[in-house]
């Protein structure tokens, strides 16, 4: 029971020094360091946030949230650049645009669980990349540049601390909210259709509609994520939602674990810290992330959290049974 | 939280409607823009003679690609997430073959195959064999293994789009005897070696030994176990040929359309839309998924109204909603 108690305090104690370093970031690195990196683990756990909210609570692992990020940067860059909206209507525009094409995707893909809704989801994200890359409206190859943040955001490139403080706020809400929403009916429910959707049907809920509904929340985290992407990078091209782009973000939810939501950040802070340093020693950055993936799969299906916990159980001394997690062969599921 | 539930009899009905209504209009379409300019030579009937050969050519190809796919999930519900790769891998390999080690281009596509296929086999082995069951594992597995070999074949291949020179007896183009037209052969050749396959599969599973343990493990693979079948041999044997089926799109796309980095995804998207369309695990629905996929890529490149051709994307897009739609399985899909 002390030891319990210990461990629950350490692993407190780290959680509060992550979050104390994230918030002196900007004070006590490079700016190159708080752009680089800081900025993108932040946007990018947000993205793959939203992988981790929908696998870990709807039971859905989506490969179509990269393209829903892309939406909402591309209606933001049309938007600000092309009809010089006020920066933020623009965003409030956008992060629409994006959730209703979420309400759409996930209607049409909400009947199919498992794989099945792996490779629609995948069907959407591939679709979605080449219909950026080739409508001129959004600038086709080139994508949309000089895309400028609000003022209150600063400029981006220079001074990256206030867009750093920005994405930070957002970050700490999508977090609170998600943790708030577990605990609703709403969430409650959708745990329900994840764990028994046969049961769930039986009982007169609406599975579709509640996945739908899950989806779309699924897509407002990830639209607020392209909106902060484009923001901090000025721009958006295909090139940021293109195939490779939506399996790094999964890689990045699996390598965090796709059941705890904080892993998110954790499996970005990995994969941007190797994009950044790793490139500088080999070229084949992607193999490296391949490798780790596989690896992570083969021997820690629930990612680098899903060790800790393995670790924390074994040290806590408990035994209870393991939560739901990839290694569960379906059939034992159903 | 409670939702509304929208009446049973809406909910069938609006599918069906939808989908024959959508049907029938781009048929009308399609038949107001080939034939609405008369039957002569002036009209627009040779464009549309040539366009479908192209969409026909093309579904070929989707469907020896995607009947490697269909096979394997069929049988071990494993999603082969790196089947692109190994169409990619497949091209490569005969592609380099030809060019610079001097193969003729049936040995070199005999080898490709057979390597696409031990690619396959060895992925199976080391990585699927054993967590059997753990469908999204394993997707995910065959993920990892896509996104090493797509930056492995840049480093070996390179990122310029190559193309494999056909064969001296079907590198030229045939008469096609009807308003004078010419038909480059290789793709009739593709067309014709897909109608092969097709048949060549359904009656290997139809009427052989292999077929059966092949069928019996699709129905209920515990119980095909039990009764004394080895179904890791047979597991393994048909990884190697939906792989080798892979890699032998590659040397007949490589042949007919290009090689290029990013083209492991443009058709592992097309063996997803044209398994999503069939059905999963349906040889049928492959072929069926193949043609309307074939058909509608190419026919609207040219009958979109002008200025809208860069949509052509979205309509493949359409299509897959419109059948998930009306048949939310597919068309031979079984209860998910």
């Amino acid at each position: 029971m002390r030891g319990r108690r210990a461990w629950v305090a350490l692993e407190r104690t780290l959680a509060g020094g992550v979050l104390v370093v994230a918030v002196l970031c900007p004070l006590i690195f490079s700016t190159y360091f708080t752009s680089a990196v800081g900025l993108v683990v932040l946007w990018m756990g947000l993205v793959a946030a939203s992988v981790t909210f929908l696998a870990g609570y709807g039971g859905m692992v989506s490969l179509a949230q990269t393209a829903l990020f892309g939406v909402a940067g591309f209606v933001l860059a049309k938007l600000s650049v092309e009809q010089s909206w006020n920066a933020w209507l623009a965003a409030l525009a956008a992060v629409g645009v994006a959730v209703g094409v979420g309400l759409f995707f996930g209607a049409i893909a909400s009947s199919s669980e498992g794989i099945y809704f792996l490779m629609i989801t995948l069907a959407f994200a591939v679709l979605t990349y080449y219909y950026f890359a080739g409508v001129p409206t959004f600038g086709a190859h080139e994508g949309i540049n000089g895309v400028k943040p609000p003022h209150l955001l600063g400029d981006p490139v220079l001074h990256p601390t206030r867009i750093y403080y920005g994405s930070l706020v957002c970050c700490v809400l999508v977090y609170l909210a998600v943790r708030y929403v577990r605990g609703t009916a709403f969430g409650l429910t959708l745990q329900g259709v994840r764990d028994d959707p046969v049961r769930m049907r039986a009982l007169g809920y609406n599975v579709r509609a509640h996945r739908t509904l899950g989806f779309a929340a699924g897509a407002l985290i990830a639209a607020m994520a392209g909106i902060l992407s484009t923001w901090s990078n000025t721009r958006i091209s295909p090139g940021s939602i293109d195939l490779t782009r939506t399996i790094d973000v999964l890689a990045v939810a699996v390598i965090g674990g796709l059941y705890r939501l904080e892993g998110a950040w954790v499996g970005a802070f990995v994969f941007v810290m190797l994009d950044t340093y790793a490139r500088g020693i080999s070229d084949r950055f992607e193999t490296y992330i391949g490798l780790i993936f596989l690896t992570i799969m083969v021997v820690s299906p629930d990612g680098v959290m899903g060790l800790w916990r393995t670790v924390s159980r074994r040290i806590r001394g408990l035994r209870a049974a393991a939560p739901e997690s990839l290694a569960t062969p379906t059939e034992e599921r159903a | 939280m409670r939702l509304p539930v929208v009446p049973a009899h809406v909910r069938r009905l609006a599918g069906p409607v939808v989908g024959f209504g959508v049907l029938a209009f781009v048929l009308a379409w399609v038949a107001y823009k080939a034939f609405g300019g008369g039957f002569g030579s002036q009209g627009s009937l040779p464009t549309f003679l040539i366009v479908l050969l192209n969409g026909l050519s093309l579904a070929g190809l989707y469907f020896i690609i995607a009947s490697g796919f269909t096979l394997i999930f069929g049988l071990m519900r494993v999603v082969n997430m790196a089947h692109g790769s190994l169409y990619l891998l497949g091209g490569y390999i005969a592609w380099s073959l030809t060019a610079h080690h001097g193969f003729g281009f049936w040995p070199a596509l005999v080898t490709a195959t057979l390597v696409g296929g031990c690619v396959g086999l060895l992925m199976h082995q080391l990585l699927l064999r054993w967590n059997l069951g753990q469908d999204l594992r394993q997707a995910l597995i065959t993920i990892a293994v896509s996104i090493i070999l797509a930056d492995q074949m840049l480093v070996h291949f390179g990122g310029i789009a190559e193309t494999i020179s056909p064969p001296g007896g079907l590198a030229q183009s045939v008469q096609l005897h009807v308003y004078g037209l010419q038909y480059p052969a290789f793709r009739l050749f593709v067309l014709g070696a897909a109608v092969v396959l097709a048949i060549a599969l359904w009656a290997g599973i139809r009427h052989t030994e292999f077929g059966v343990l092949v069928r019996a493990g699709v129905d209920d693979r515990w119980m095909s176990s039990a009764v004394g079948t080895n179904v890791q041999l047979v597991f393994g044997v048909t990884f190697f040929i939906g792989s080798a089926l892979a890699a032998l799109g590659g040397v007949f796309g490589g042949t007919m359309l290009s090689l290029a980095p990013g083209q492991d995804s443009t058709f592992l998207l097309s063996s997803l839309v044209v398994v999503i369309i069939g059905g999963l695990g349906s040889l049928v629905g492959a072929a069926l998924g193949s043609l309307l996929l074939g058909l509608v890529e190419q026919l609207s490149t040219i009958y979109l109204p002008s200025g809208y051709t860069n949509y052509s994307i979205v309509l493949t897009f359409a299509l897959l909603i419109v059948v998930l739609a009306v048949r939310p399985a597919g068309f031979f899909g079984g209860v998910r």
